[in-house]
């Protein structure tokens, strides 16, 4: 069966995010007052075979775990469609 | 007797672009370096493995973070592991960073911009095979080239890798935001070193600095003393 993932791979909470903060200071320029912590992130997609939904969790943590996030600096998050 | 030859092995990287710099600095300096490809499986027998500076597979997703598993990656590992040296510079930096054979990970510059500039490196341990010719307080001026080189570790973790004088190098005026100053770095066992200064740019004073020398003929010496060390057992 074939699975479709989202990923999000985030700055982990008190990682400074320079990106973020060049936003945050520019979006005041267009009017938009009052906007606060900026963070940006990545959102990665992909498809995968697993047996069920749960296999595909699974082997979409592992991946997060050894290649799309380094969990010394980012967190991240899956969901699993399909 | 003739000198020990000290057999360096550079790691070539699709994306690598430092590797002929180190080349010339450490055949200059009398070593006998090597090019690797990185799609090998097997190192040649080499005293000293160099993951030189470039963006290595494009940088990609994160820097280091793909060329961590090109296949000669385990190889190198398994040097490290038997007590060889390592010594990754700017994106090899990175490369060990995201390998797991250096604690901590190196974000953007906070400035957000690539700094490429002479700076000053401060040495902080003087004890470890890659600055035994410096004195601690030394000041180096060596060049920076980099985009993502603003370390950062857990508390814990540098506090430990403070207590255990892991960290080498620090900037005397931080230039990228790198937590607690750090330029370099060394493992746990003091045998995996990384640093995003260019040591191999700064080996002719015609260039502006001879002070990489201090860094590469600091690898150099302890190679020939552990030979000759070796030697001397040999001979009993």
């Amino acid at each position: 069966m074939t699975y479709t993932a989202e990923i999000s791979v985030m700055l982990k909470d008190g990682i400074a995010d320079p990106q973020g903060q060049t936003i945050e200071r520019a979006l005041p320029a267009l009017g938009y007052s009052g906007v606060a912590g900026v963070r940006v992130g990545k959102r990665i997609q992909l498809s995968l075979e697993a047996g069920s939904p749960e296999e595909a969790r699974i082997q979409a943590h592992e991946m997060c775990e050894r290649l799309l996030a380094n969990t010394v600096i980012e967190s991240y998050e899956v969901s699993i469609d399909g | 007797m003739g000198e020990v030859p000290v057999r360096v092995g550079i790691v070539v990287f699709p994306g690598s672009n430092c590797e002929q710099d180190c080349f010339r600095a450490l055949r200059k300096l009398g070593a006998e370096p090597e090019m690797v490809w990185h799609g090998d499986t097997k190192l040649p027998e080499v005293d000293v493995v160099v993951l030189p500076g470039g963006f290595a597979h494009g940088d990609y997703l994160r820097t280091g973070a793909v060329a961590q598993f090109s296949p000669i990656m385990e190889a190198v590992r398994a040097h490290a592991d038997a007590g060889g040296l390592v010594i990754g510079i700017c994106n090899g930096f990175q490369i060990l960073c995201e390998a797991g054979m250096l604690p901590g990970a190196l974000r953007k510059n906070a400035g957000l911009k690539f700094i490429c500039k002479w700076i000053d490196l401060r040495v902080d341990n003087s004890e470890t095979a890659f600055t035994s010719r410096a004195k601690e307080g030394d000041i180096l001026r060596i060049p920076i080239n980099h985009f993502e080189g603003n370390w950062y570790a857990d508390e814990a973790t540098l506090a430990r890798m403070k207590e255990r004088g892991q960290i080498v190098l620090r900037y005397a005026d931080n230039p990228n935001g790198s937590l607690d100053d750090v330029a370099g770095i060394v493992n746990e066992t003091g045998n995996v070193f990384g640093l995003m200064p260019h040591p191999e740019r700064a080996v002719e004073g015609l260039l502006g600095s001879e002070d990489g020398r201090t860094i590469l003929e600091s690898i150099l010496d302890r190679v020939r003393d552990s030979a000759s060390e070796r030697r001397g057992l040999a001979s009993v």
